[in-house]
């Protein structure tokens, strides 16, 4: 938007949306932060209508100084970063290989997409019941097959697991993102930097790499964004079970399974500020990455 | 040194030929540019030279060793994009220091061999700069700077003025050709611009559809044209072609002057006709004429302050002793 005139007109044209999503995100927002302060578990017989107690900071407190708090937050962390890492990678090398000319690439392409289309809840039964089941799921087939004991995945190694199940989604996504940001590198490119004596991991980590330097970016932010949420899997794997227990699943318990609404509103106040914090700190890199 | 030796080189790609057998010496420090017209193999010619594609068979020399099967950086050549391929991600002195990093020469050695790049083709000042923060015409002399640090035996050019505008393609067109002359280093030059050929070349390359069709210096081409497409090819405005009973007079199929050496009258000549269109250039007029019953229309180039307008009428006279004679299979004789 160059001129002054097309900025103002822009601003207009926006201004409904901009209310509409602002009164979407306040409203509830405002009713977490009021239930925040407030002593509300409805089984005890706290209502709206009884009006609520006011207890300062102390839903904030409790929360943070719960046993589960801290272990949540590194759950979430190790499962946000770990599937960021194992998608960037294998996107990276699957757009790669996707690339190349090869017979039935269309084909091919439909079904690495294929994931991103299955529910999250389905996509967790299917690894459970028919991957990871240690009695009859593929897994334990091949462990036995080698005469190796089959791995109680989803109890022995729960954060590794869920951090496949949740890669597996979302590899699609990132291997999408990339593969379109590799078919727009100029091959001329590819070419001067061959005729510059550049071998091939050379010319990777030249001059492939950099032009994906943005894509990556993009969904790294995107990720995490929805990664922070995840809640679908963990529920119908192991229930929280086995520290796999990440900040929103805490909320939900406080919530839901303990029925204590303050005690949950206050660790959304700490998720929401969590995701900003994330936020900022992406909007930075991208900001710098879009500019160049 | 750079003494290039094609011998039997063709190329498919699947089962269209696109380079029938062909045959072609190229000396060291020659400035050798081949021409023709889009579509007839040029670039898959000087990839195939680079080693950026295979040849289906035949055989490529590089200072009389056996080539066809050496990877491009092993070559010695360097080459020059038409999109100067520039990494865009990298400043100025990184592009130019990039092939100087791949062979691991010394960080010193590396800004030596920069800095003196840079001085010779203006480009001190941009340096530090990124690629998307330069003109059309800097970008084309990193890209160059690029390919001389590396200090070949032969460079190679793709059409690297194509994308420049009329004015600048006049300048570099000359800092090429100075370069040439400086470095003294074999050159392969691709182009359809007629111009560039007859202006840049010391030797001529003209292919049509994968052929080579002839080969030789400017004037040897614009003076002996093997055949009537290196005659249309060559010289600019196009040579005028003749058909029929005018041809035959000459005992041949089709006859071909060329608009220099038509002497214009008012009053009486060998042929005449009306002006449709007159060219002003100051130096020359082309007058454009019809209804001549030679031809569609004859181009003449006359002097500058020649003033026919639209509709007169003209009388020409051709200078008979370079009048040339094609016969029915577009083969010069005599
Ligand atoms: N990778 C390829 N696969 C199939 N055909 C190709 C390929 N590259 C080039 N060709 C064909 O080979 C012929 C010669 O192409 P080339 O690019 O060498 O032409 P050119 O003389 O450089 O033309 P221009 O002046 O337009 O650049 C063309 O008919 C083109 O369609
Ligand atoms: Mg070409």
């Amino acid at each position: 938007m160059a001129t002054q005139q097309s900025r103002s007109a822009a601003r207009i044209m926006m201004a409904p949306a901009v209310f509409l999503l602002l009164g979407w995100m306040l409203i509830p927002l405002c009713m977490t932060l009021f239930f925040s302060f407030k002593k509300y578990l409805p089984l005890r017989g706290d209502s709206m209508a009884n009006g609520l107690e006011w207890v300062g900071f102390a839903n904030y407190v409790r929360f943070v100084s719960s046993s589960s708090f801290w272990p949540s937050i590194q759950t979430t962390l190790i499962i946000v970063g770990g599937v960021l890492v194992i998608t960037i990678v294998l996107g990276i090398a699957l757009a790669i290989l996707l690339d190349q000319p090869m017979w039935g690439q269309g084909v091919v392409r439909i079904l690495v997409i294929a994931p991103f289309f299955v529910m999250p809840t389905v996509s967790a039964l299917v690894w459970k019941n028919m991957f990871m089941d240690p009695v009859n799921g593929i897994l334990a087939h091949l462990w036995k097959f080698f005469g190796a004991e089959p791995i109680q995945w989803l109890s022995q190694a729960s954060l590794p697991s869920l951090v496949m199940i949740v890669s597996w989604q979302w590899l699609p996504f990132a291997t999408l993102i990339l593969l379109t940001a590799i078919q727009s590198l100029d091959s001329e490119q590819l070419e001067a930097a061959e005729m510059d004596g550049a071998p091939v991991h050379k010319r990777f980590f030249f001059i492939v790499l950099p032009h994906l330097a943005r894509a990556i970016t993009i969904v790294t932010l995107i990720q995490t964004i929805f990664l922070l949420a995840i809640f679908a899997e963990i529920f119908v794997t192991t229930g929280g079970a086995f520290g796999t227990k990440t900040l929103s699943y805490l909320i939900f318990q406080r919530v839901l399974e303990s029925q204590n609404v303050g005690l949950g509103s206050a660790g959304g106040v700490y998720a929401i500020i969590l995701a900003n914090i994330v936020a900022i700190f992406l909007m930075r890199i991208v900001g710098k990455n879009l500019d160049a | 040194m750079g003494q290039i030796t094609l011998k039997q080189v063709t190329k498919s790609f699947g089962n269209v030929e696109v380079i029938p057998s062909l045959d072609l010496e190229i000396g060291d420090g020659e400035f050798t540019v081949f021409v023709g017209p889009s579509g007839c193999g040029k670039s898959t010619l000087l990839r195939l030279i680079a080693g950026l594609e295979d040849i289906s068979s035949g055989q490529i020399l590089i200072d009389g060793q056996d080539a066809t099967s050496v990877p491009p950086a092993k070559r010695g050549l360097a080459m020059v994009f038409q999109s100067y391929a520039l990494y865009p991600h990298m400043s100025v002195r990184k592009n130019i220091a990039f092939p100087l990093r791949m062979a691991k020469l010394h960080k010193a050695e590396q800004d030596r061999r920069v800095e003196q790049a840079a001085a010779v083709l203006n480009l001190t000042d941009y340096l530090d700069r990124r690629p998307g923060q330069l003109s059309g015409g800097q970008r084309q002399r990193v890209a160059i700077g690029r390919a001389i640090v590396r200090e070949p035996s032969a460079f190679l050019f793709d059409e690297p003025l194509s994308n420049l505008d009329a004015a600048l393609r006049v300048g570099m067109r000359l800092e090429i050709s100075e370069l040439h002359e400086r470095l003294k280093t074999t050159m392969i030059y691709v182009t359809h611009d007629q111009v560039e050929a007859m202006t840049m070349a010391d030797k001529i390359v003209v292919l049509r559809a994968g052929n080579i069709e002839q080969v030789g210096s400017p004037l040897e081409l614009y003076k002996n044209p093997r055949n009537q497409f290196v005659a249309g090819f060559i010289g600019s405005p196009k040579m005028n072609f003749i058909q029929g009973e005018e041809a035959a007079k000459y005992g041949a199929h089709t006859i071909g002057i060329r608009p220099e050496h038509i002497a214009v009258s008012e009053t009486d000549g060998t042929w005449s006709g009306i002006v449709s269109v007159s060219e002003h250039l100051g130096s020359d007029t082309f007058f454009h004429i019809h209804d001549t019953g030679l031809a569609d229309t004859i181009t003449v180039r006359a002097g500058g302050e020649i003033g026919f307008r639209h509709g007169d009428r003209i009388h020409m006279t051709p200078r008979e002793d370079v009048i040339h004679k094609f016969n029915e299979n577009g083969l010069r004789f005599t």
